[in-house]
């Protein structure tokens, strides 16, 4: 999924970029309190945000949050109810739409009937008074772009809805603007050129500085580009931050549930104790601890280099005679020492199961659940443990895992390079597990009906108030 | 299949019926003399005298009468004056209906049926009546000098009733609501965010409406025009209602030929060019609609 991703935006050169961290940055646009309503409806509520120079910044929501109406303000074609807009600092309420250093690309495309797809493209260039020369060639330059060379003289009706959409980037991106307002610019484009778009988006991007404010409906799209991603429901921001932290910590079931997939266990909080941590889980204890010793003795590596039938013979004919008989069996290791113990206990100890956090009661007769990144303030509270997919393993056989709930595998939904199990636990809820398909799938050893162990790290999940 | 050939076939008879046959009938006249008889043409076609009789008839037609027309420089005169008045009266009903319409299309759209009922609302009385009340209107003791005098704009009544300006009030009048449909049925369906697509791109309200919304409402402004033109070209009442002596047009003419010298003939073959003059038009217009088409689909 969204992980799987390359995201260039992690790579060295631009991994600094954080300028809503920097106090001393100065933000390019600013909401202040800015409300937005149509009649007594609330279209936008009290937004203030800032957005920065050369970020790539997402909106995601639901249909009619208000995304484009937020859009329509930045652009000039909505003036806000209440408060302001500030662009490089400036007040732009009574700034109108021509004057602003700002494109907008619509999301109906808005492309002139009359026009050809060249002409479209020039529109905004020939307004400027900018010279026949270099109008051409930056036409020409954005037809290249957007792979729309063979239709330069064609009407937008003439045009496929994907071609359409790419008239439309094209024209708002030639006049390089400071701030490009793209309404779901690649919604209509198959998977595969809409990639490359995004990647030539954040090449522009990257080359011309142009801020870029996004609409998007599809959230690989936004973790792809996104510098930050604002997730928004009913005209209010309800969390702004990095992909990232958007994926790994939502701050509401709401964002959890909107990006990605996600399994919510309810249950109640309670203080994770530490000093009675080891005791308070026996049935874990009683698992983890000879698991380490019996591996040891048990393990047996089938991949043990064996002689064939040759070597067999070979041996017997030549070697056997000097050296006697050759013992087929593994010769079994020495037993640890107590300080090898020691010191591999210590070694998996932190890492499997850290301290503090809170344990989660969820259902009755089983274990409660270990949350070591809980926040210690919900004691007491009703809670969401809001865990990806991914972070679940599923086995047929209890794994040592910190966190361990029983079900049964009622779908399993093939996905190519990953599988999802959907699992039935006891307590009647549905969760699922996500495993990467790195065997075959007729080599796969769970199938329906099967009962099995679903288990996660104790920081695996986060934890949600409703 | 029989069904779908009589369905296409359906307008073609009713072309035939209603035009074709009409106007070979008054080509015939046209090519006939005139005769002091009941009707009052020569020859008569005699079908029950067999193909002697009809090819009798045909060597007895001949193009006398467009001869005749060439001769008296009445004729082109006429034709040139109408064509004149119907191209200058189309401009100023286009520079008073485009912007009505443009008003109409940008208004609320609660109240948009309600001001195309405006529009459409003299057609329901009849023309003739709304010709007269607009000479009640212009003449010397009309409304309109009684009022000017009234206020004290002027002293002696104006003349306006008998003049070309009444004829081309009358005209402007009545063709109006024909030139607004057109172009608000255009301004109607175009889309805002275009005219904000092309103020994002740097355009001023007005480069806007030069650049965006002219273009999109050529359509309706060509179809307007048409419908204005073609029917002025051949008016007969309102110049004989509102014009004087010196209004010439060629719908006059015609009158005058037919009712007044009862020259069945001449008449016919003044109809006859001037639907050659309006074919031109006709034809212009057909294709400008067809290309409209083409474009929306
Ligand atoms: N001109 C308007 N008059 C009245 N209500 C409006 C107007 N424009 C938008 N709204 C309302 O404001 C809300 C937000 O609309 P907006 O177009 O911003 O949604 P959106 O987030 O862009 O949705 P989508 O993802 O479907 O494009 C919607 O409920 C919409 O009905
Ligand atoms: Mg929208």
């Amino acid at each position: 999924m969204a992980q799987s991703k390359v995201k260039p935006k992690q790579s060295p050169s631009t991994a600094a970029f954080e300028p809503w961290n920097d106090p001393n940055e100065k933000p390019l646009i600013q909401f202040k309190g800015v409300t937005k309503r149509f009649g007594d409806f609330t279209a936008i509520d009290n937004l203030t945000l800032d957005i920065f120079e050369r970020e790539f910044f997402a909106l995601l929501g639901p249909s009619g949050c208000g995304k484009t109406t937020m859009m329509r303000m930045l652009a000039g074609f909505e003036t806000p109810t209440e408060g302001q807009i500030l662009l490089s600092g400036r007040d732009i309420g009574d700034v109108p739409p021509n004057k602003r250093a700002v494109n907008m690309m619509f999301q109906s495309y808005a492309l002139f009937p009359h026009l050809s797809v060249w002409d479209n493209i020039a529109f905004g260039l020939r307004r400027e008074k900018r010279d026949k020369d270099s109008i051409a060639s930056r036409v020409d330059e954005m037809l290249r772009l957007t792979r729309l060379e063979k239709f330069a003289n064609r009407k937008p009706h003439q045009i496929s809805g994907g071609q359409r959409q790419r008239v439309a980037l094209a024209r708002s991106l030639a006049k390089a603007p400071k701030l490009l307002l793209l309404d779901e610019p690649l919604g209509a484009l198959d998977r595969k050129l809409r990639e490359e778009t995004q990647f030539e988006l954040m090449d522009i991007q990257e080359t011309t500085g142009t801020t870029f404010v996004i609409v998007t409906h599809d959230q690989e799209e936004a973790m792809t580009v996104a510098s930050r991603v604002a997730v928004m429901d009913e005209g209010k921001m309800v969390q702004v931050a990095t992909p990232q932290t958007i994926y790994e910590a939502p701050n509401s079931v709401y964002v959890a549930s909107f990006i990605g997939d996600v399994n919510l266990i309810r249950g109640t909080a309670n203080l994770r104790n530490v000093a009675t941590a080891a005791p308070a889980a026996p049935e874990s204890e009683s698992e983890t601890k000879p698991e380490p010793v019996t591996k040891i003795e048990t393990d047996e590596d089938p991949r043990k280099p064996q002689p064939n039938d040759y070597g067999k013979w070979l041996h017997d004919r030549l070697l056997a005679p000097i050296l006697g008989q050759r013992v087929d069996e593994p010769k079994a290791l020495p037993a640890p020492t107590k300080a090898e113990l020691a010191a591999a206990a210590e070694l998996q100890a932190p890492v499997d199961v850290p301290e503090g956090g809170l344990t989660i009661d969820w259902a009755e007769n089983t274990p409660a659940l270990i949350a070591a990144n809980g926040d210690p303030e919900f004691d007491g509270n009703e809670v969401v443990l809001a865990l990806r997919p991914e972070k679940m393993g599923i086995a047929k056989t209890k794994p040592d895992a910190p966190n361990v709930m029983r079900g049964k595998v009622i779908d399993i939904a093939y996905l190519g390079n990953i599988s999802t199990y959907h699992v039935e636990l006891k307590t009647g809820t549905m969760v699922k597990a996500q495993v990467a398909n790195t065997r075959r799938v007729s080599r796969r050893n769970i199938t329906w009906e099967d009962e099995v162990w679903v288990s996660f790290s104790a920081t695996a999940g986060v934890v949600l108030t409703e | 299949m029989m069904r779908r050939t009589f369905l296409i076939a359906l307008p073609y008879i009713w072309l035939l019926a209603l035009f074709l046959v009409p106007f070979a009938i008054v080509l015939k006249i046209s090519l006939s003399d005139i005769a002091l008889a009941r009707p009052p043409y020569m020859p008569q076609l005699d079908l029950t005298g067999g193909l002697a009789a009809v090819w009798d008839f045909i060597t007895q037609l001949d193009f006398e009468n467009f001869v005749f027309l060439t001769s008296d420089d009445l004729y082109w005169k006429a034709y040139l004056s109408s064509l004149k008045i119907a191209a200058l009266s189309t401009a100023i009903t286009l520079v008073v209906g485009y912007p009505i319409a443009y008003a109409m299309a940008r208004a609320a759209k609660e109240w948009r049926p309600t001001l195309l009922m405006l529009v459409i609302l003299p057609f329901w009385t009849s023309f003739l009546i709304r010709v007269y009340s607009w000479m009640g209107i212009l003449s010397t003791e009309g409304v309109l000098n009684q009022f000017l005098i009234g206020i004290g704009a002027i002293s002696e009544p104006l003349q306006i009733l008998n003049t070309q300006t009444a004829v081309y009030i009358g005209i402007v009048y009545t063709y109006l609501p024909f030139m607004i449909l057109p172009i608000y049925s255009a301004l109607e369906k175009l889309d805002d965010s275009l005219l904000e697509a092309a103020e994002d791109l740097g355009c001023s309200r007005t480069t806007a409406f030069w650049l965006v919304t002219l273009p999109l409402s050529k359509g309706g402004v060509i179809a307007g025009c048409f419908l204005v033109f073609i029917p002025t070209l051949g008016e007969f009442v309102i110049p004989s209602l509102l014009g004087g002596s010196e209004t010439l047009m060629i719908g006059k003419v015609l009158w005058e030929e037919f009712f007044s010298n009862r020259d069945w003939p001449v008449a016919s073959a003044v109809a006859v060019i001037l639907l050659l003059i309006l074919i031109i038009p006709i034809v212009l217009f057909q294709r400008n609609e067809q290309k409209q088409r083409e474009a929306e689909g």
